[in-house]
């Protein structure tokens, strides 16, 4: 079998096993307790009789994950530019992105509803939120990481300040950049997800996926609600998969992560 | 040769902050067309020397002029090889080389001109829109020198350029340089570990004792230009690789 089949057939047979054991794990709880673990086939037809409101809420959440996805890449990138300035500069401000990441989001949901008031604004500050630190502390660490030899190359053809931070520092931080973006695609829908359950609101079919967790969960469409979360994990794939892919087209060329000769 | 030393050193000594002095009272004077070689222990200043005259660093005392001027004034006649071949790696080959013109803001036209004729001089045309990886560390430091020379530099100041190579790619560079200095009228600073590597490529040999830097000795290399791979058979050749050998020696010894 080709290298190129083996990569096909075999994933193939352990997406079969997940399956299985799936199934088996449900008929192996008793009767009375089957409920919480509903078999692939109900989760897929509570998918399709949820359909429209399922679809309506992705879109919902896509929307504020997207919109606090780039407002994160945009504030990092210029915040990773001004602290990659000097070491006193992150010594002052990295305390305060730290509480920005420690502080719990069930702690902000309540204030920002209060700020910006409950919805599409919430959720994207909150995936904002969530996304913000991995992009900056990354990008940052990418920008101050520039081969010692190569600064001094530019210094030797006396380039200016602006032009070593974009001919060298930016490029440079790329791969950084990327790790970092990548670690904020997979939060992306999560922060979405999590602020809207929070700081949601459902006026106007405004409702995203968590809030359609909320009415499943206290329903109990135990099926509904698992298919809530394949289409978050869904949705998170897609992201995650969106940024790989910027990235093999942006590095594949020049950075050993690409690099095709099997190690 | 003419009047006016491309590069002098005058008493200099150089010493990084409050730290040890790294160089002592060096004078030293290079006429436009030398290849100076400079050997000696690790310690004795030789890399700090280029940066001297780089003007990445300034002397803490003394006069150093190149070409009657500062360091700083006189960069853009300086090309620099370092001991890595320092390439961009997200640039291709050509790009890497046209990056220091593009700097100094040279068109287009002219960039790619100089481009295509010293990758005609490095023999690595074919190899224009390659990226660095897929270089050998030898086609790299050819790149490299590449791109140093496409500043058309008055004077060419190379870190032990060749010290991660092996051998035979080593002496096959050597003979490459020689080549090259033949079309194009540089000066060369050099420095290296290497005795046989300074001896075949210099008109000059400096040898440098450590802690401080100071040149223990100068020695001139009587042998004619253009040398080849037959250079290294003559018995000059070999006279000079022992003599300055026993130099080198005798100046290690005293500082360990």
């Amino acid at each position: 079998m080709t290298r190129r089949a083996l990569h096909v057939f075999v994933p193939a047979i352990a997406g079969a096993l997940f399956v299985a054991l799936w199934y088996g794990i449900h008929f192996w709880l008793s009767e009375d307790l089957r409920f919480l673990f509903p078999t692939p086939t109900a989760i897929v037809a509570a998918l399709a009789e949820n359909r429209d409101a399922l679809a309506r809420a992705t879109l919902n959440t896509t929307e504020g994950a997207l919109l606090g996805f780039f407002l994160a890449i945009v504030l990092s990138f210029s915040s990773a530019l001004i602290l990659s300035l000097s070491s006193l500069v992150r010594a002052s401000l990295y305390p305060y992105l730290m509480i920005l990441q420690l502080t719990p989001v069930i702690v902000v949901a309540p204030i920002l509803v209060l700020w910006v008031g409950a919805g599409i604004k919430s959720v994207v500050v909150i995936t904002f939120l969530i996304c913000f630190f991995p992009l900056v502390v990354n990008t940052t660490q990418g920008l101050i990481s520039t081969d010692r030899n190569l600064v001094e190359l530019f210094q030797m053809w006396r380039a200016s300040r602006l032009q070593q931070l974009f001919l060298l520092r930016v490029p440079a931080a790329l791969p950084y950049f990327f790790t970092g973006l990548r670690i904020a695609a997979t939060l992306a829908p999560i922060g979405a997800l999590v602020g809207d359950y929070t700081a949601g609101s459902s006026a106007g079919n405004g409702g995203g996926l968590g809030f359609q967790a909320i009415i499943y969960s206290s329903e109990a469409k135990y099926p509904a609600l698992f298919a809530t979360a394949v289409v978050t994990c869904l949705l998170g794939f897609v992201f995650v998969a969106i940024v790989i892919g910027l990235s093999w087209l942006t590095l594949r060329r020049w950075h050993d992560s690409f690099d095709r000769t099997d190690k | 040769m003419s009047a006016t030393p491309l590069v002098e050193f005058q008493e200099v000594t150089k010493r990084f902050g409050h730290g040890p002095l790294v160089l002592d009272h060096i004078s030293l004077s290079v006429d436009p067309g030398e290849f100076v070689s400079l050997i000696g222990p690790s310690g004795c200043g030789k890399s700090t020397l280029l940066r001297l005259i780089a003007g990445l660093t300034p002397v803490s005392s003394g006069s150093l002029r190149i070409n009657g001027r500062t360091p700083n004034q006189a960069a853009a006649e300086l090309g620099f090889v370092f001991q890595e071949a320092t390439l961009l790696p997200w640039l291709t080959v050509a790009k890497n080389i046209e990056a220091p013109q593009k700097l100094r803001g040279i068109a287009a036209p002219v960039r790619s001109a100089k481009r295509q004729h010293v990758l005609d001089l490095v023999r690595l045309s074919d190899r224009a829109d390659a990226y660095p990886r897929q270089l050998s560390g030898g086609q790299k430091m050819r790149v490299s020198i590449a791109r140093a020379l496409a500043l058309s530099p008055k004077l060419l100041l190379l870190d032990e350029p060749f010290g991660a190579l092996d051998e035979m790619t080593r002496e096959h560079l050597n003979e490459e340089l020689l080549a090259i200095r033949e079309q194009q009228a540089w000066t060369a600073f050099f420095v290296t570990h290497s005795v046989a590597e300074a001896v075949f490529l210099s008109s000059r040999v400096f040898v440098f004792s450590a802690n401080p830097g100071r040149i223990s000795t100068e020695m001139k290399i009587d042998l004619p230009y253009p040398r080849t791979a037959d250079t290294r058979l003559s018995r000059v050749y070999h006279d000079l690789v022992s003599e300055v050998s026993r130099r080198l020696r005798s100046v290690e010894t005293h500082t360990a």
